[in-house]
């Protein structure tokens, strides 16, 4: 404490004289040197490592001037069949997903709060969340298609998989920090667990519970675009397949859709968000 | 919450008006209907065949991904060092770019509202493309490999930091603003010793969160062919070597619990 004290001391008698410094960002100077080095050795064997075939850069120069003047000019007519079955399976697999998975994420969310549910119902509960939400959406995918085959009920169960650990994580904890009291007051008339969770758990939680519900949605969509690459389904595979024919101006169309559908979303959501708090 | 009288004359208790709950109803209903038009499209398009015996599928994998081929592990440390790079790479690059991006978007410190609008559609469409998309464009423009995960991730990173660090900046305090300012600074003198210093732990903050995310991002992006484990991952899963796969599975799941460990140690020392 005594070092910090003169440090200052000497800050200050410096900055009396005219020469101030700012406080540096970290405070202890070996810290602050040892991570400088350690970051420049680090990225010194990155650079190394980075292998990079110029001439192959050097070519794709031309491929993504036509993928920008394909933004200029987008092409929805002419695959218009396969961009409105991706996006209409994308758009599908979206909602059944968020009202799967939240419908199963909240008992899981119950039995996730340590405030109410006992140790070993506690214990599964985190394990399914911790599962949930270690990997990837697409190694998820992979996984399912396999069980399930290729097409959108694999890419429904992989992201309803993914919706439960987000949502039950998120309720666990909004549980975890409610107000006790109201609890407290419910069960004194002698409710059942059952009415306590009704009357004193479910008012305290539903406006957040709801916006991240729409939240999720938003989400869901956002990999819904990415998991066809695997052959989940959806308006990814179409993507993937325009990409691997060079359709740039069919790529930019969907990348453009995908983007509208995002920002509507993101818009409407933050609707709903204001309309419940 | 209205009270309204029953037969008896006695006050009877109701949480909704009878118009409230009326339309209550007919919410639900349509939002059942929906999910159920939706669940026909889904099912309409799925061979139920292959879902019956899902259950035999998946215990047939489980018996091929187990034991793990451990000794597979040796060949794997060069592509995490490669995934390690694309995700650190990409951060540094992303939170570069999206600085001035930030700074460009947030209310108070915008130069035009003209300008704010352009960098908040750059943040939109960096968050609203994810990562593996950027991924496959940029795998068909520039080859595959590391180089083309790098610049993924950090297009991706560009709209993460870049909406956090704008939302922190319209929330500095005023006052040390407006204290630089009287003192006759210029606008860049006023940026860096009014705001600068306000923001930096949100921004160091942002970056570690970042980074965690990335390393995840980054072990899957090699299954469009953008370099790292996640190459190998496609190679083995395309020979059916599910012993491999399981390898690798343990692989990646290791290295986002170190990751994650290190980015919440660094997030608790800054906060």
């Amino acid at each position: 404490m005594s070092t910090r004290e003169t440090l200052l001391e000497s800050r200050a008698q410096a900055a009396r004289q005219g020469r101030w410094q700012r406080l540096p960002l970290i405070e202890n100077p070996r810290w602050r040197w040892g991570i400088a080095i350690g970051v420049v050795v680090y990225l010194v064997l990155a650079l190394a490592s980075v292998e990079v075939n110029w001439a192959r850069v050097a070519e794709g120069a031309g491929r993504a001037v036509n993928f920008l003047s394909a933004f200029m000019q987008p092409d929805f007519v002419s695959r218009q069949k396969d961009i409105v079955a991706g996006l209409l399976e994308s758009l599908t697999m979206t909602l059944t997903s968020t009202v799967l998975g939240v419908l199963l994420a909240i008992p899981v969310g119950l039995g996730a709060a340590r405030n109410i549910s006992p140790l070993p119902v506690y214990l599964v509960c985190r394990g399914i969340i911790a599962v949930s939400r270690t990997f990837q959406e697409i190694i998820i995918a992979i996984l399912f298609v396999v069980m399930f085959g290729f097409g959108p009920l694999a890419g429904m169960i992989t992201l309803a998989f993914a919706t439960i650990g987000f949502m039950a994580k998120l309720l666990a904890e909004d549980i975890e920090d409610l107000d006790w009291r109201q609890v407290e007051a419910v069960r004194a008339t002698g409710a059942s667990w059952w009415q306590t969770m009704n009357h004193a758990v479910q008012p305290q939680v539903m406006p957040r519970l709801i916006g991240l519900s729409v939240y999720r949605l938003d989400i869901n969509f956002r990999e819904s675009a990415v998991i066809g690459i695997v052959g989940a389904g959806g308006i990814g595979a179409t993507l993937n397949t325009s990409l691997s024919r060079y359709e740039y101006d069919t790529a930019a169309a969907i990348l453009l859709i995908i983007i509208a559908i995002v920002l509507l979303c993101e818009y409407s959501s933050s609707h709903v968000r204001r309309w419940t708090q | 919450m209205p009270v309204s009288l029953t037969p008896q004359g006695l006050p009877a208790w109701q949480q909704r008006t009878t118009r409230a709950q009326w339309l209550q109803y007919a919410a639900w209903l349509l939002g059942i209907s929906l999910f159920l038009l939706c669940w026909k499209v889904i099912s309409d398009n799925t061979m139920w065949v292959f879902v019956e015996d899902a259950g035999r599928q998946g215990s047939d994998l489980l018996s091929r991904m187990l034991p793990p081929r451990w000794d597979y592990a040796s060949v794997l440390w060069k592509p995490m060092w490669d995934t390690l790079n694309i995700a650190t790479l990409g951060t540094a690059i992303g939170i570069m770019m999206a600085f001035p991006v930030a700074f460009l978007a947030a209310r108070n410190t915008t130069p035009h509202p003209l300008v704010r609008s352009v960098a908040l559609m750059v943040i939109v469409s960096s968050r609203s493309i994810n990562s593996l998309i950027w991924a496959m464009l940029l795998v068909t423009i520039l080859g595959p490999g590391v180089l083309a995960g790098i610049i993924a991730i950090a297009l991706r990173s560009i709209g993460f930091v870049g909406k956090l660090l704008y939302e922190a900046i319209e929330e500095i305090h005023p006052t040390p603003v407006e204290a630089i300012s009287a003192t006759g600074a210029t606008r860049l003198q006023v940026m860096n010793y009014g705001v600068l210093p306000q923001i930096m732990p949100a921004f160091a903050g942002i970056s570690v969160y970042r980074w965690d995310i990335n390393i995840r991002e980054s072990t899957v992006l090699g299954l469009v062919g953008a370099g790292g484990i996640g190459l190998q991952l496609n190679a083995s899963i395309n020979n059916l070597a599910w012993n491999q796969v399981s390898v690798i599975f343990i692989m990646i799941f290791a290295t986002v619990l170190v990751s994650e460990w290190i980015s919440a140690r660094v997030r608790h020392a800054i906060i």
